[in-house]
């Protein structure tokens, strides 16, 4: 995506929230959804908006877990570091997707088909270790299942 | 001050409550009904995959009947948990049930007539046929009032809610005054279930005597403690009872509007709440004039951004206003300067979810269960190494065994029992000697550990408690707002003495130190995060010394957890020589054969620990076996 069209969808967007500086996380979060992270201009753009300095924009999209800025891979995989998740073996999970992506959390493949994070615990514990593979929580993800998941969508992928 | 106008709203209900019973009626006319829990605990265990095979097997055989999406009953280890009521039998919940049984069900007990009773969890009713729920131990432990509707009604149809008594409460309180309400909820011993446990009716009688318009009401959904998840399950089971005591709360401080405040991590409750406020608005129970009352009162979502310090009240009101979530000192409270500088109540969910049985049976009713300092029931998300994990709903008062043994029906797989975490990061674990000791807010403080949010982790044999310590230093350190001095830096300090214990690389003076460090950070700093961070160090330091020393003087780690002390090793002996499972499985391929003798080796120099072959060992060989330190390894 251009830097042109950043600035368009972002302008796009703003149209429909009124300048509070109330609406800050909320239009970061549908930005964010609109282009799956935050670029330095759409955070420029949003500044402009509610009239506040972009130094204020960056100091929340820093603070705050959810925000990214980088691109996003094709799929999400969020491993989830609750108690029970830990307990049960969450962190070798994670070192499996680590090994498997060649990747550390926060980071998208070079070929941009994963992104790898965590995430503190999605409440499904009973379930544990779980992974949010895009968007869906995928219970008892051990080593062997991560291979499983991984091999599923080579397979999607070459039917394509 | 001006009097509110409350006339007609009861007839205005009554003509809602009346639609919404025939619709209900219409759902159970004569043919079966299945509902199939679809909460996010019953996607992950396959849910919506379970709901498909229903409807096409449905649809094979030309059955039309009604197939429901309910929530989360609290019986997650059973899940997906699908219910089938039939004329003629009683509602029977199966679980859990994979896409298979699941159209068994349909041919054989929808078309057919028989109730596949190798399936059954149990039935919602009392009867001669089937066991039911209430013939399980648990149920004499159990009280279910906030999780009363979950897993039983459509989460999406307020109709359900309204048939099943909701939103009667909402009426009865506007027969009454706002300050008999207050009066109500002070009389029912209600304490905020947030983990602070302060008096509700009192933060309520701040709120509405402090000056300043508009007033603002918060539920604060933000359940960022990593193994609680009952808000969750709350707000995709029945948010409207969630709305319903936001309306009786606002009603009764005399708020405008409302939020919740709900984390992005739970999207399914985003999207339930969502619908669910815009069904409210629909029926005027929410906006201008609620039910035709003088009364205006609307709520907004806002998602949260990952951040736990947020679930901290100021923190929270400094989110919503747009800012980082840093929170602030402590007077002046939100309830007389919170939002925007007004006067801003904010209450937990399950808090708010109360509300309504309340009203509707007087303070009374709900004073009469549980202990002298803390009325009413305790919801725990109860997770780990117990049987039946889920959520369980006792009367303040039960003790941790009942609750561990009876309600969780122990440990799994035949081991010991070592802990319970209890409340978090905020929390701590207590050892089997604290098992006797009956909950409520203040017997768990003065235990070491706290409420909290409410979950409860059970820990057995094979699980460090030094590394459970360190993995909630870990959270707080990297969760700590960076505000104060002592819980920046302090925390930080406390994880790196705790890396090196679970590394052997401790020394035994650095526990002083620890200690030291987590009395300074519990005084240096202003909200509950830095205040009780140090909980799940002091408590396992207190109770579990000995493990601290094994990791620090032998090097050594007892519950064979920290994979610095550990190694995986084959013991010839045992294995079977022919079976290659180990081999297969080996994430790095670690393991081969013995060239002569057959029997499998481990090469320790490229074993990630990470147990797959374990378990992949039959278990008739046992064969595979953890060793710490590492030098037991034979060379």
């Amino acid at each position: 995506m251009t830097e042109e069209q950043v600035k368009k969808q972002a302008r796009l967007l703003l149209q429909r929230f009124a300048k509070k500086r109330g609406n800050l996380i909320p239009v970061l979060q549908q930005l964010q959804e609109r282009l799956g992270y935050l670029p330095r201009e759409a955070m420029l753009e949003v500044a402009r908006f509610l009239g506040i300095p972009a130094i204020d924009v960056y100091s929340v999209v820093t603070f705050y877990n959810q925000f990214r800025l980088h691109p996003p891979g094709r799929h999400s995989i969020r491993v989830c570091l609750g108690t029970a998740c830990h307990m049960k073996g969450g962190y070798i999970t994670l070192d499996a997707w680590k090994r498997r992506l060649s990747i550390e959390r926060g980071q998208t493949t070079p070929d941009r088909e994963f992104d790898l994070d965590t995430v503190a615990c999605v409440g499904c514990c009973v379930m544990a270790p779980v992974t949010v593979v895009d968007d869906k929580p995928e219970g008892k993800v051990e080593p062997t299942r991560v291979d499983g998941i991984l091999l599923s969508f080579k397979l999607e992928k070459e039917k394509q | 001050m001006k009097v509110i106008k409350r006339q007609g709203t009861a007839s205005a209900f009554a003509v809602i409550k009346k639609q919404a019973e025939s619709q209900w009626r219409g759902l159970r006319s004569g043919k079966p009904v299945i509902t199939v829990g679809t909460a996010t605990c019953g996607r992950a265990a396959g849910a919506l995959e379970v709901l498909r095979a229903i409807k096409s097997e449905l649809k094979r055989h030309k059955l039309s009947c009604p197939v429901v999406e309910v929530g989360c009953m609290g019986h997650c280890y059973a899940e997906p948990i699908v219910t089938i009521s039939k004329p003629g039998y009683p509602p029977i919940c199966y679980g859990p049930v994979n896409p298979v049984i699941a159209q068994r069900l349909v041919r054989e007990f929808v078309l057919g007539d028989n109730p596949c009773l190798e399936f059954v969890l149990g039935a919602l009713e009392k009867n001669d046929f089937v066991p039911s729920f209430s013939d399980f131990p648990r149920a004499d432990f159990e009280k279910r009032i906030i999780l009363k509707n979950c897993g039983h009604i459509d989460p999406e149809k307020i109709e359900h809610y309204i048939a099943s008594g909701g939103y009667s409460a909402l009426a009865k309180a506007f027969k009454m005054r706002p300050e008999a309400v207050i009066a109500g909820v002070k009389g029912s011993g209600l304490r905020g279930r947030g983990g602070a446990g302060f008096s509700t009716g009192e933060k309520w009688e701040v709120c509405r005597n402090a000056r300043g318009k508009p007033k603002y009401l918060v539920c604060n959904a933000d359940e960022g403690d990593p193994g609680a998840f009952m808000d969750r399950a709350i707000l995709e089971s029945d948010p409207h009872s969630v709305i319903e005591g936001m309306l009786i709360a606002g009603y009764a401080i005399g708020a405008r509007y409302g939020y919740i405040y709900v984390r992005a991590e739970y999207p399914l409750a985003v999207k339930r709440t969502h619908l669910a406020l815009r069904q409210a608005r629909k029926l005027k129970l929410l906006g201008r004039n609620v039910l035709g009352s003088d009364f205006s009162f609307d709520i907004k979502l806002f998602q949260g951004s990952g951040a736990f310090v947020c679930g901290e009240e100021t923190a929270l009101i400094a989110s919503l206003e747009g800012k980082a979530g840093t929170p602030s000192h402590r007077p002046p409270y939100p309830a007389t300067s919170g939002l925007y500088g007004k006067p801003t109540l904010v209450n937990n969910v399950k808090t708010l979810a109360y509300l309504p049985h309340i009203i509707q049976g007087g303070g009374g009713r709900f004073a009469g269960t549980g202990t002298e300092g803390s009325k009413g029931t305790a919801v725990f998300a109860l997770a780990g190494k117990v049987v039946n994990t889920g959520l369980a709903e006792v009367p303040m008062g039960t003790t941790l065994r009942q609750v561990i043994f009876d309600v969780g029906s122990g440990i799994k797989d035949g081991k010991r029992f070592k802990a319970v975490q209890i409340g978090g990061p905020s929390g701590g674990c207590l050892p089997e000697s604290a098992l006797d000791l009956s909950i409520d807010f203040d017997s768990l403080t003065d235990a070491g550990a706290m409420m909290g949010s409410g979950g409860m982790i059970v820990l057995d044999e094979d699980d460090c408690m030094v590394e459970i310590a360190r993995y909630f230093l870990e959270f707080t350190q990297r969760e700590s707002c960076g505000k104060c001095t002592f819980c920046r830096l302090g925390t930080k300090q406390m994880l790196a003495v705790l890396d090196e214990f679970t590394r052997g690389k401790g020394k035994i003076e650095d526990l002083d130190m620890l200690v030291a460090l987590a009395e300074d950070v519990k005084a240096g700093s202003l909200c509950g995060l830095g205040k009780t961070a140090p909980n799940p160090v002091l408590s396992t330091l207190r109770f579990f010394h000995d493990e601290y020393e094994a990791h620090i003087k032998e090097g050594r780690c007892p519950a064979l957890m920290c994979r610095d002390l550990i190694a995986y090793y084959i013991i010839p002996e045992r294995c079977e020589r022919t079976c290659d499972a180990c081999v297969g499985t080996c994430t790095v391929e670690a393991i081969s054969s013995h060239p002569t003798k057959r029997y499998k080796i481990i090469d320790q120099t490229k074993c990630v620990k990470c147990g797959t072959c374990l378990k992949a060992c039959p278990p008739q060989y046992r064969a595979v076996v953890k060793l710490s330190p590492p030098s037991l390894v034979p060379h």
